[in-house]
Parts: structure tokens; sequence; C-alpha cells
């Protein structure tokens, strides 16, 4: 198998490539590598003569936790699994990571999960702050990720719950009748990303303008941009100019 | 059917028609219902001058009761979540500051406090950094509490108080240019600090500036509160309970107007919040009246904690991390052709050091490297809670940036405000979210 490294990069364009030891069908553990950590100067597709570009900057792999998880992180996880009964089954992966707590939910479970959270008198996540997407291609078989923020006010913790769900079929619950805060932001997410939230009461597009097609904030949906003229030089588009990654 | 020889009217499957020939007024409504029957669909917009950046609405009427309201956003959308991917993690804060125009130094501080996290380098940033963030933050918050001020006078029909808001705004505004370069879009707070040091003009202006707005405040409230027009329009308009406000997500004033104290700077402090002595006003009504107390109120408690921050000043210090593989490699200085990278610096790095000037290079171009993962960083803007959401996959620049703007999500509570109101109560409870659609529409 050839490296995506070895085809001519144009421009410096972020490539999407898998990376090593990753595992398919399991939550991403981190976003594909992209070309900055691989070589010295970013240069790719003319010769190497310095050597440094066969350089591989080792990454930190971003490991499930395990127990304790410390600060308030254990007994949130605890009240979650006696208030919910399919807790086994829902919780696919624990990440702690710079003092944060993301839960990995299997998607059809997410809006049971948000309404355990929401209600048990334990955990009383009662402000759903953010629901954003990402996009893990490359990374993941399941690449696009719906990342939930939740926010207990009368326990001041935050707690992120994260799902993936694969390209091809990317449906989950809508959370909007548990949280209806998340009505925008899922459109948002729709919008950009293309994920369909099922049961959300008006599921349209909501920054593009409504014939739009594609999602722009997918990674393979490229910047786009026109070059532009300056004092008889020409300036490519953002997307197209030389990087040094 | 009437026997009127001027209308007659007939029922079809669209409902009852009159077919008018003149003089049949008297029949016409005697046969309708205006308040029941009568519906009309109203577009506000994209451009109308109260609806504070380029906002549609779709009301549907009875009457001038408001049945229906819907919004339409997006007009002001430009990609700026997108364009960071493609710059340095550096280049972002230019960016992100102008998102939301009238809390640039509250975007970029939110930024700033998530890359670091990503970076791990929260508790390195200096302390002289962090009070020259909290004194730009809470300036920031004047200025936008009082551009909300004008902007909402002018739209209930006070059209001096926009002219005195923006007067003192204005104020605001020089000091900003003083400390940073610009007025608006500084890019001034950047991973890892600030981009320079307050100049020592600037706190004299700042002080005067602390000895001016009590009175200018007196003067707004002498103006307003009393005012019977003002009252009636804000009193028990647009009223939205704590409950309504956290099912839709509503943070900031608008929230703590409905009677709950919920402010981030006390209750998850960053930047060193929790050493500064500041009150969180809260009003229990959840009308607009008390979300202009509420406003008027954090001014003077922003205001006492821009005392305390200049007070800190006095102690000298750097106001960018130690680390050389993070901070931008030169503190700006005034040459003869204007601001620019300091000479010393530059004489160095030309004439001495080849080493240095590859650092300089290649921490401008390229940018420093920060290790994957993601982050959430919530700080309280002037219009609730401002989250950044920053995922890393390791390199130079973000892989994803969210911005949880509280525009975009308290923009969400309009119908709950203004269905079943007035029409012109639609204009009051929408000011008294305070939506920037720059913010709203990223």
């Amino acid at each position: 198998m050839t490296s995506p490294h070895d085809k001519p990069n144009d421009g410096g364009v972020p490539v999407p490539v898998t990376p090593a030891g990753a595992s398919s069908g399991a939550p991403a553990e981190h976003p594909p590598s992209s070309p900055a950590g691989r070589g010295m100067f970013g240069n790719q597709g003319s010769g190497d003569v310095s050597g440094f570009g066969g350089l591989v900057r080792p990454r930190r792999p971003i490991a499930g936790a395990s127990r304790p998880f410390g600060s308030y992180f254990d007994e949130v996880y605890d009240a979650l699994e006696e208030a919910y009964p399919g807790f086994a089954d829902a919780i696919e992966k624990v990440v702690v990571d710079r003092g944060e707590l993301t839960l990995h939910i299997r998607p059809e479970r997410i809006a049971e999960v948000c309404q355990v959270m929401r209600d048990d008198l334990a955990l009383r996540f009662e402000l759903c702050s953010s629901v954003s997407g990402v996009d893990y291609l490359g990374a993941d078989e399941r690449r696009l990720h719906v990342v939930y923020q939740l926010t207990s006010m009368t326990y001041r913790r935050r707690v992120r719950l994260e799902t993936a769900v694969p390209a091809e079929d990317p449906h989950l619950p809508s959370v909007t009748s548990v949280y209806p805060t998340a009505d925008w932001q899922e459109r948002e997410a729709y919008d950009m990303f293309g994920i369909v939230f099922d049961g959300h009461p008006n599921l349209t597009r909501i920054l593009m303008p409504d014939d739009w097609e594609g999602h722009p904030q997918r990674k393979d949906y490229p910047l786009g941009g026109v070059p532009v003229e300056y004092k008889g030089a020409e300036i490519p588009p953002p997307d197209k100019r030389r990087s040094y990654q | 059917m009437t026997t009127s020889n001027y209308a007659t009217e007939r029922e079809t499957t669209e409902g009852r028609v009159f077919t008018v020939t003149g003089g049949d007024w008297d029949s016409v409504v005697s046969g309708t219902d205006p308040i029941n029957d009568e519906r009309i669909v109203v577009n506000m917009g994209p451009q109308h001058p109260s609806t504070h950046g380029v906002l549609r609405l779709i009301l549907e009427l009875e009457g001038e009761t408001v049945r229906e309201a819907r919004s339409v956003i997006g007009y002001l959308h430009t990609g700026i979540e997108k364009n960071l991917e493609y710059r340095t993690w550096v280049q972002g804060s230019t960016f992100v500051t102008r998102m939301d125009y009238l809390s640039p130094l509250f975007n970029e501080t939110a930024y700033s406090l998530a890359v670091e996290k990503l970076l791990g380098i929260t508790d390195e940033v200096t302390e002289r950094a962090n009070t020259i963030r909290v004194l730009m933050m809470e300036l920031n918050r004047i200025s936008s509490h009082l551009v909300w001020l004008a902007t909402t006078g002018m739209e209930l029909g006070a059209i001096s108080i926009m002219l005195y808001g923006f007067r003192e705004r204005e104020y605001i505004l020089e000091i900003f240019e003083l400390i940073t370069g610009l007025r608006m879009n500084h890019a001034y707070v950047r991973p890892g600090g600030v981009a320079q040091d307050v100049p020592d003009d600037a706190i004299i202006k700042i002080r005067e500036f602390l000895k001016l707005l009590p009175k200018r405040l007196k003067e707004y409230e002498d103006l307003l509160s009393g005012q019977p027009i003002w009252t009636e329009r804000t009193k028990n308009v647009a009223v939205l309970d704590a409950t309504g406000c956290l099912a839709l997500g509503v943070t900031g004033p608008v929230l703590r107007s409905a009677g709950l104290a919920w402010d981030l700077r006390k209750t998850m402090p960053y930047c060193g919040y929790e050493t500064y002595e500041f009150g969180v006003p809260t009003h229990t009504d959840g009308d607009v009246w008390g979300r202009y107390q509420v406003r008027l109120a954090e001014i003077r408690e922003s205001l006492k904690i821009v005392e305390q921050a200049v007070d800190r000043l006095a102690k000298p210090g750097p106001v960018m991390v130690a680390d050389r593989k993070i901070a931008w490699p030169a503190q700006l200085a005034i040459g003869v052709d204007g601001m620019g990278n300091s000479l010393e610096h530059v004489a160095k790095i030309m004439g001495q050091s080849m080493e240095s000037l590859i650092h300089h290079f290649k921490l401008v171009t390229e940018g420093f490297r920060v290790p994957p993962g993601q982050v959430y960083v919530g700080i309280e803007s002037p219009r609730g809670e401002l989250g950044v959401h920053a995922v890393s996959d390791g390199g130079t620049r973000p892989y994803r940036v969210h911005y949880r703007e509280p525009s975009f999500v308290n923009l969400q509570a309009l119908p709950a405000m203004a269905e079943g109101g007035l029409i012109a109560d639609v204009i009051a409870g929408g000011a008294s979210l305070d939506p920037v659609m720059g913010g709203c529409d990223r």
C-alpha cells in the first residue's frame, strides 16, 4: 500500500490518512494524522536530500480511561450506571483527557442517555451547552461524530457525550425532546455535516441557503475560493497556497 | 347570504369570499371576525433597522397580535469555522475576533483559553496576562452593554439614549485603540497571553473613564427609568421565566433577569475571576425591564472589576508564556514606520543568531504543534455562555473549532417571547435578547 503522502500534494492541503492503529468500528482515538506529523519542513513532492522527510513524529494516543477517573467523574459515571438500565450496552468508551470527561455513547441510545442525565437527581445536567459535529474522515469508519456538552448547574459540572455515525447512514435520534435548545444546533450539524437527527421537528438547513448542495464542514468538502490579483501578482485561494506544516 | 346591493358573500373551499362593489365596508366588517379569522403573514427583514444585523422574522399576525413567529438566520454566515482549519492556531485569533463584532475580546479569550487547555499551559499563563485579559473583557462588556442600551432605546423610540450610549462606547473604543492598536477586531488576546503590554497613557485614560461613567449611568437612568413610555414598553413584555430559559439554553443577562444567578465568572471561574470582588445582579420579573436593570447593574459591577484590575497592573511582569516554542518571538515596538517587531529583536535575528532567525521563521510561518485531543471551554460573554469546542489532530492547524455562540442559542427563544404578544413587543423582546448576527451566523 502506498502512503497518501507519496502522492503529489496539491499545495499542502491536508490529505486524509488512516493513522496507524486506527481501530475500525470503535470511536476514533484521535483525528487522522495530517502531514504535520511527518517530515521536517512540510515540503512534499520534491526531492528530499536532507533525510528529514522520513521523520515521523510520534503521537500520544488518547486511550480509554480506567477507574478511578478522578475528580467528580467517578460520581457521574456511577450515578449514570445506577439510573440507566441500558448502561452497559450504551457506553462504548470513557475518555478522561485534560480534565474533561467524555462518554462515548452508542448513537441510538443518545436521547435516552440525555433524558437520564437531565432528570436523575444525582446527575442533573439541566443545560445542554453545545451540540457540534466533527468529521473524523480517515480515522474512523463511523466518521461523523456528534459532540454534546452538558452542564449541570446544580453541581457545577460539565460532561461531554460523543456519538459516531457512518457517513453512509448518518442517522441518530434527536435530543430536542429532552433539550429543546438542541433544535438549532442539530440543524447546524445537519447543515454542515449532513447528520440526520431522527425526530427533529424541522430538520432543515439553517446557515447555508436552502438549495445548497453538500455539507461544507465535512473534511472532503473543499474550502474553495478564487485566486486574487494584487499588483500583478496572483495569490491562490487559501487551500491552494503553499503551506509550511 | 346578505341582501346588500353592494357586496355579496359566498362560501367556498377557501372560506368565505366577498365580492365587493363599493360602499360596502359595513357588510364586509360585519361578515368577518377580524380577531379570529384574519391572519396575515408579515415578513420583517432581512434588512430592518431593529433586527441587530441581518435577521429575518416571519410573523403570522391576527390584528396586532403575533400568533406565530419564526426567525430565519444565516445571512451573515462567513464560514469562519471552516476557514480556521486552514490557518495556524495563532492566526485563528484574527478570525474569531470577527465573529461577534460587539465582543471581539471575548471571542479571542475563549479561543485562547481553549488552545492553552489543549497545549496544557493554562497554569503557565502569567498573572499579568490574565489581569489584562480580565481588564479588556470587562471594558468590552461595558461597551457591548452600552450598545445594547443605545440600540434598544432607539428601537423603542428613545433617540437621545442612542447618541449617549454610542458616545460612551466610543470612549472605550479609544482605550482599546490605545492598547491594541485597533478599535475593533483586535486579535490582541493570543494563545499564551496577550500581544503586547498595556501602555501607561491607557491606564490614565481608563482611570478617567472610571470616574466618568458612573455619572453618565446616572444620567441614563434619569432619562429612562422613570419615563412612562419606557416602562410601558418594557414592563411585563416578552417574559421568559427561568424554566423557559433553561429549556431553550438561554444564558447571560436574560437568564439572570429571570432570577437565576448563573454567571460563569462565579460558577466556573477562569482567568482568575475568583480573585475579584464583584456581584452577580439578578432580577425576578424576567421581562425586558428586568434585563434592562440587570445590564445596567452589570456595567457597575464591571467597573468594579476594571478598577481592581487596573490596580493590579501596577505590578510589572511578562504578558506572554515563557515557552519560546509557543510565544510569538518578538514584543511589538513602535518604529519610525509605525508599529512592528522590535528593532532590537530584528537586529539580533538578522545580525547575530542564525538559530534565532530560523526559529522566528518557523514559528511565524508554520506555527506550533498542539497535541491531539479535544476540549470545551465556556466563558461568560455579554450575551451568555460563549463556548469553544476545539479539536486538534496534533498539527499546526485546528482540526475543528466550534463556537457555541450565545446569540445563536438565545435567538431560539424569540418565538417563545413573541407569540401571543403584540407586534410592537417583538421588537422589544428581540432587542432584549441582544443578538449579534455576526456571532449568530459565524
